[in-house]
């Protein structure tokens, strides 16, 4: 008698969260007005490495509204607080303290040295300007590399030296693989590049902010968060304040993509200066100060060396990093590259390898976690050079690709970095890729265009890839040195209304996690998707948590959802036999009921919920409630893969590049909601696009960021980019029960290296083989003047590169 | 200064500084905090309204300027329980994801939608070059929009007269 019902896990459900969004009923952290409540404003440091001499804040305290103005003394008189590090990658990383706000120096420009309080922002803005420090300038170190030479003048003197740490792995050493070294030496075809990582902003389009409230019998902060669990905790110990005492609410949160994962010295300003006032404290950032102080993402340069024999088999992997942390140790900045270390092996089958990076402080913004955290620098390194590789060869870079990636009968896959992939099926997903695309269509329009001497060239750029997502099983994380686990929570409240609240720890920040938890919960408990209500964001009802990165939230805290949804039919079940006077073991549940096998007698969840609130006639023993609360600690981490194409035209008497199409192919496992997955998708792309051809931030001599705004820094518009042709693959993932894999940085991961693939193989015949990103123009024209082998060109000085082993050929036009 | 404005249909007289700017009016004097602020360049039109039926950046039009003016809010655009096409076209198309730029998003494409009724895609693309979104790649904004001119267009039944209706009190109007 029961009546299937259509699953809701794989339908395009519209979002839950729309309403309240376009019809601008959202509380955002700046919407929040308490009585009393004071604002406060920081002054940042305009010099990126200087001695504070001397703070005068007489005349700001005597200005209009002013309530308060303090300085590091005032705010922290022992010089005690130091902002966390969760992440010390090695026993012998330096951590120097990263004061709440500089005390006697400042390392960048935009570190902050006061603040005031005053009843208006506007006043406390215009007080700012009241405030007189004299600075004594200290030597400005930008590059990373004359940071680590020898004498290199030091960011913090009492360090010893710029180098923060250095990390390495070696699958000789580790058992997982052979020796690079002798991979290298015994080589038929060695290829060696120098890539850059721009350094990027994050750029949510909400800035960064927060409110305390020191009334009542809590702390509250509300804060622009993606961590409100964590910055609990960091809160607490940064602090001393008992963590009961603290209360933390991320409220609608206007995108983070890892830009909002840090725990913020703001932050901790707020809660100190609202404790000492008595009142509610509100902090609003501009957009020139995020850009200046909230921090920044990638900044590598990468040294590869890939080797293989003349048929095309890679026999090695070497990669040298430098990473640039910024002047202090971020929240988790110091670990960004070793997420990276795992993944520069990508899809392929690699015999040896050996990866080690450099950690290393400069005079710049602080660098942590930016959409995909490391493994978009090394896809892209991976993708690149394989593609250098096939030139070398003379070989399709398809054809590369197809002989060296892992076959889909293959899996479960160890890899030589030691992780073992649980699925995937790299040759559906380039089938499909291949084919909407029109490959080989273009490539013969390509050889066309070149034979014909086009002023347009058209190139192909390639990517596959695959991630590892779903941060992350603890014990790994325990065993990288990593602060926390990457266990997730779940709670799960039946209502005696027969509605449902259910508590996630993985908080979003406009990835839809309303909606797709409402979606697995009315499959698990067999309710309507409407009758499901998702608490997430504030540590008071949603107690435990990890939040929310890594593309984590669906395949640890969504599994946490389905844990909890067992658990609740686990309890109900007792409770369902006794009511219909059978065993246990004669029910089976299916859509929300409990039916006694064989016959049409049943009850459903809805009616069980109210029998435990009326609690009448409950089994001996059995407490009245149907809650649940659950915790998943994944045992592996899940590997989303794809393979992304893009067709570029590029003007060679312009340096113009228009992109033609773009095809990707994702394999995200079991989609839970394909329209969020699509959405997601495509903003990952135009994010991975933008730093390929739009993006990154400029410093002039004297340490000041010029790309500081909007206008300068080159966000791209719709103007600017193309439509996408998004399909998906769905190979699940073995290692959790929805099969799923996570979505959140794939476009971002892909897309880098597909789209600087294609401009260089548009131009590849002019003996181009890299151009150093962002590719603007001007880059390109340049690079095809000069048949260039290094990434150097105008915009950017002096941009490593000449490393290759390729001979330039075809030279300038 | 005493300015007064009508904002999303009701009228508010209040004293402002010559230095308010009309977004930080609406949010704070008014409570009209459906309007958001991304940043202090004019760039990315978050903060974008309609004064006087044509879309402005918020954040660079005095307060002082929009007196006597009639200004709509994305607060505004629902009538009687009612999304306007463009909120509901931006809702079916998931043209959202954490929703920031979303106001300022629809507001404009309301504009662009009164000066071409029907357009292509280049046109939508470059009618929302002021608007930033860091979430969606704009492919669904785009979808969206030109989803909802379907809907507003000529013949198209309630919703055509939605927004002549809304010329007439000076949303979206030209
Ligand atoms: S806030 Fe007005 S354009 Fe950015
Ligand atoms: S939806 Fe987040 S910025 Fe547009």
């Amino acid at each position: 008698m029961t009546a299937t019902i259509e699953p809701e896990v794989g339908k395009s459900r519209r979002r839950k969260e729309d309403e309240r969004l376009i019809t601008g009923r959202t509380r955002w952290t700046d919407n929040i007005a308490l009585p009393g409540m004071l604002h406060m404003a920081v002054l940042r440091s305009p010099f990126a490495h200087a001695k504070i001499v001397s703070i005068d804040t007489s005349a700001a305290k005597g200005a209009a509204g002013v309530v308060a103005v303090f300085t590091a003394k005032d705010l922290d008189p022992d010089s005690s607080i130091g902002m966390p590090c969760a992440w010390p990658i090695t026993p012998d990383m330096k951590a120097p303290r990263r004061p709440v706000l500089a005390a006697d120096q400042v390392n960048f420009a935009g570190e902050g040295v006061a603040v005031v309080v005053a009843r208006t922002s506007a006043e406390a803005h215009d007080a700012l300007e009241e405030i007189d420090v004299e600075y004594d300038e200290l030597p400005v170190i930008l590059d990373m590399e004359a940071a680590i030479a020898d004498g290199a003048p030091l960011v913090h003197e009492d360090q010893g030296s710029n180098t923060s740490a250095v990390w390495k792995f070696d699958s000789g050493e580790a058992g997982t693989g052979g020796n690079v070294e002798e991979a290298i030496s015994s080589a038929e075809v060695v290829v060696k590049r120098r890539f850059r990582q721009q350094r990027l902003v994050p750029a949510f389009m909400e800035p960064r902010a927060c409110v305390v409230d020191p009334t009542g019998t809590q702390l509250t902060m509300w804060s622009a968060t993606q961590v409100p669990h964590i910055l609990r905790v960091m809160s607490a110990l940064t602090l001393g304040i008992p963590e009961h005492k603290l209360r933390v609410i991320a409220p609608d949160v206007g995108g983070g993509f890892g830009g909002k994962i840090g725990v913020l010295p703001e932050e901790m300003m707020s809660l100190l200066v609202a404790q000492k006032l008595g009142k509610p404290v509100k902090w609003n950032e501009s957009r020139s100060e995020t850009m200046l102080a909230a921090h920044h993402g990638r900044d590598q340069i990468q040294d590869i060396t890939i080797t293989s024999t003349r048929d095309g088999r890679v026999t090695g992997l070497k990669v040298e990093l430098l990473a640039n942390l910024g002047a202090y140790n971020g929240l988790v900045g110091t670990g960004v590259p070793i997420l990276g270390a795992f993944m520069f092996n990508a899809i392929y089958k690699i015999p040896a390898y050996h990866f080690a990076c450099t950690n290393v402080y400069t005079t710049t913004t602080l660098t942590d976690a930016y959409r995909g955290a490391g493994r978009p620098e090394a896809t892209f390194a991976i993708e690149r050079i394989m593609d250098e590789l096939a030139a070398e060869l003379g070989m399709d870079p398809m054809e590369l690709r197809e002989k060296n990636w892992i076959k889909h009968e293959e899996f479960p896959f160890t890899t030589v970095a030691g992780l073992t992939y649980d699925s995937g099926n790299y040759e559906a997903a380039t089938a499909k890729a291949k084919q909407l695309f029109d490959y080989d269509g273009l490539r013969a329009e390509q050889e066309k265009r070149r034979a014909s001497g086009d002023k347009v060239q058209l190139g192909i750029g390639i990517s596959t890839f695959t991630e590892m997502c779903g941060l992350a099983p603890s014990r790994v994380l325990g065993s990288l040195d990593y602060g926390a686990g990457g266990w997730e929570h779940a709670a799960i409240r039946m209502l005696p209304t027969g509605k449902v609240e259910v508590i996630t720890g993985a908080s979003a920040h406009g990835q839809g996690h309303e909606t797709a938890w409402s979606q697995i919960v009315a499959d698990q408990l067999g309710v309507a998707f409407e009758d499901v209500e998702i608490i997430h964001g504030d540590t008071q009802s949603s107690h435990k948590g990890m939040d929310t990165y890594g593309s984590r939230s669906l395949v640890v805290g969504g599994i946490a959802v389905v844990k909890a949804a067992e658990k609740v039919v686990a309890k109900a079940k007792p409770i369902a036999a006794h009511l219909l006077e059978c065993a246990e073991d004669d029910l089976e549940f299916a859509n929300g009921k409990f039916t006694v096998k064989g016959t049409d007698t049943s009850t459903g969840i809805a009616d069980i919920a109210l029998a435990v609130f009326a609690a009448h006639n409950l089994p001996d023993g059995v407490e009245p409630s149907l809650d649940s609360d659950a915790t998943f600690d994944p045992e592996n981490f899940s590997y989303p893969h794809g393979t992304h194409l893009c067709a570029a035209e590029v003007d060679t008497e312009t340096g113009r590049i228009k992109l033609r199409s773009y095809v990707c192919v994702d394999d995200v496992g079991v989609a839970v909601n394909p329209l969020i997955v699509e959405g997601q998708v495509h903003g990952g792309l135009a994010q991975g696009i933008a730093q390929a051809l739009f993006e990154g931030t400029e410093h002039d001599e004297s340490g000041t960021l010029t790309t500081g705004t909007f206008a300068d820094y080159l966000l791209p518009s719709a103007a600017d980019l193309p439509s996408f042709t998004t399909d998906r693959t769905e190979t699940p993932s073995t290692t959790n029960p929805l099969g799923a894999k996570g979505v959140g940085e794939a476009g971002t991961i892909a897309s880098t290296p597909a789209v600087v693939n294609a401009v260089i193989d548009a131009v590849r015949h002019f003996g181009v083989n890299d151009i150093e990103m962002p590719l603007t123009p001007m880059r390109v024209w340049h690079a095809v003047q000069h048949g260039t082998t290094d990434a150097g060109g105008p915009g950017r000085g002096e941009a490593g590169g000449g490393l290759g082993s390729i001979d330039a050929s075809g030279g300038a036009q | 200064m005493r300015i007064t404005v009508t904002v999303d249909g009701t009228k508010y007289t209040d004293e402002v500084e010559p230095r308010t700017l009309l977004v930080h009016h609406l949010r704070e004097k008014l409570g009209k905090v459906g309007t958001v602020v991304g940043c202090d360049t004019s760039n990315c039109g978050a903060c974008t309204v309609h004064l006087d039926g044509h879309s402005v950046k918020s954040c660079s039009v005095l307060a002082v300027q929009a007196d006597g003016c009639e200004v709509t809010t994305i607060e505004g655009l629902a009538r009687d329980g009612q999304l306007h096409p463009v909120q509901k076209a931006f809702h079916d198309n998931h043209a959202l994801q954490c929703g920031f730029c979303t106001p300022g998003m629809i507001m404009q494409s309301i504009d662009l939608l009164a000066d071409n009724p029907d357009p292509d895609e280049q046109a939508v693309r470059e009618g929302l070059e002021g608007n930033l979104c860091r979430c969606t790649g704009y492919q669904n904004i785009v979808r969206a929009v030109r989803d909802a001119a379907q809907h507003m267009s000529p013949g198209a039944g309630p919703e055509a007269e939605r927004i002549t209706e809304n010329k007439h009190v000076g949303v979206g109007g030209d």
